[in-house]
């Protein structure tokens, strides 16, 4: 488990990254309006950031055993719900309610 | 001139009367948001409580860092000992967006360094969200601030009580923490709707199976800059492309 120090070092750096991007913009505000490098990756830069979250959040996943397949039928129904109804919260819900069922009962580790 | 706000001598009957006027206003408008935010810090509180993390790690990461998404990844980092780089690195990355809000966020009527120290340091989404409309231009220190406040109050207590209620959920009950990877898959899906940029997807899942392979744990100190790389690039030959064309 980690320990105090590296838990409020941890705060401290997403932190302050978090409010540099915050407050060192309005400082910048001419160079900012100027810049196309700036807008093209604010604007290209989530989808791929969302995916390789994802794909991080799943690291430790193996897709071939029991609690695999609930992960991945979770996933399935996380996409389908957010297809079908597009509501944030009821897709995060319903998908981990799925997960939660499924590895609590029939597909434990 | 500015129109008069909360710098005018309070004891003017009319003052006040802005004054409270204010104060229901950021509550109609922090509410506005709060139907969100309330559900996703309870979420955020019961995942804390299911980490083995000690409780205090919801109030105090949901004060200092209040930045939602990026406290659900850090969640996930600091439970695997990620090191502080990639802490950063993916702090860096997520909040990017952020850099935008200065554009049209109304800091020219937050006055004093200390509001303005406290009004970037909590300018969220919601907080950027609210205050799009033209006429937020005009918004009071108060108005402003005081949004900003109700919205951290509801973030800070929603995940405070969901890290307590959740400490009661059973041990059989397990499997919580896919909301994790739920929050970032449907991100992603909303993204994706909003730039439907296939290949960047593609180059990202890349990115990430190649970090994982070659770093293992510390796979996004590699993939998120070599992410980033892939779209500098990308944009200097789209320019080249325009110039010669």
């Amino acid at each position: 488990m980690p320990d105090t120090p590296y838990l409020l070092a941890a705060l401290a750096v997403s932190a302050g990254v978090t409010w540099m991007l915050r407050a060192v913009p309005f400082t910048l505000i001419a160079q900012l309006r100027r810049s196309r490098l700036i807008p093209y990756l604010a604007a290209t830069m989530p989808v791929g950031v969302m995916t390789v979250l994802t794909i991080y959040t799943m690291r430790s996943v193996d897709v071939v055993s029991a609690p695999g397949y609930a992960f991945m039928a979770a996933v399935v129904v996380t996409i389908g719900l957010h297809l079908w109804r597009r509501n944030v919260l009821l897709s995060i819900f319903g998908g981990t309610a799925v997960h939660v069922i499924l590895v609590s009962t029939i597909l434990g580790s | 001139m500015t129109p008069p706000t909360d710098e005018c001598a309070v004891g003017d009957a009319g003052t006040q009367h802005a004054h409270r006027q204010d104060l229901r206003l950021a509550l109609r408008d922090s509410m506005s948001v709060g139907f969100a935010t309330v559900p996703t810090g309870l979420a955020y509180g019961v995942l804390v409580s299911q980490s083995g993390l000690d409780w205090w790690w919801a109030p105090a990461s949901a004060t200092v860092i209040f930045a939602g998404s990026l406290e659900f990844i850090v969640l996930g980092m600091v439970t695997a000992l990620a090191p502080l780089s990639q802490i950063a690195i993916t702090s860096f990355m997520v909040n990017f967006r952020h850099v935008f809000y200065s554009l049209s966020f109304p800091l020219h009527r937050v006055h004093g360094a200390s509001a303005k120290a406290y009004s970037t340091y909590t300018l969220t989404d919601e907080a950027y969200a609210l205050t799009t409309a033209p006429d937020a231009q005009t918004w009071s220190r108060r108005r402003i601030v005081t949004m900003q406040a109700l919205i951290q109050a509801y973030w800070v207590a929603s995940a405070t009580v969901g890290v307590v209620g959740g400490s009661f959920i059973p041990d059989s009950v397990k499997g919580l923490d896919f909301a994790i990877t739920a929050l970032f898959l449907v991100l992603g899906l909303e993204a994706f709707r909003t730039r439907r940029d296939v290949p960047g997807a593609l180059v990202a899942m890349a990115c990430a199976v190649v970090g994982h392979l070659a770093f293992g744990e510390e796979m996004l100190v590699f993939a998120l800059p070599a992410f980033a790389a892939f779209l500098v690039a990308r944009f200097a030959v789209i320019r080249r492309r325009i110039t010669h064309a």
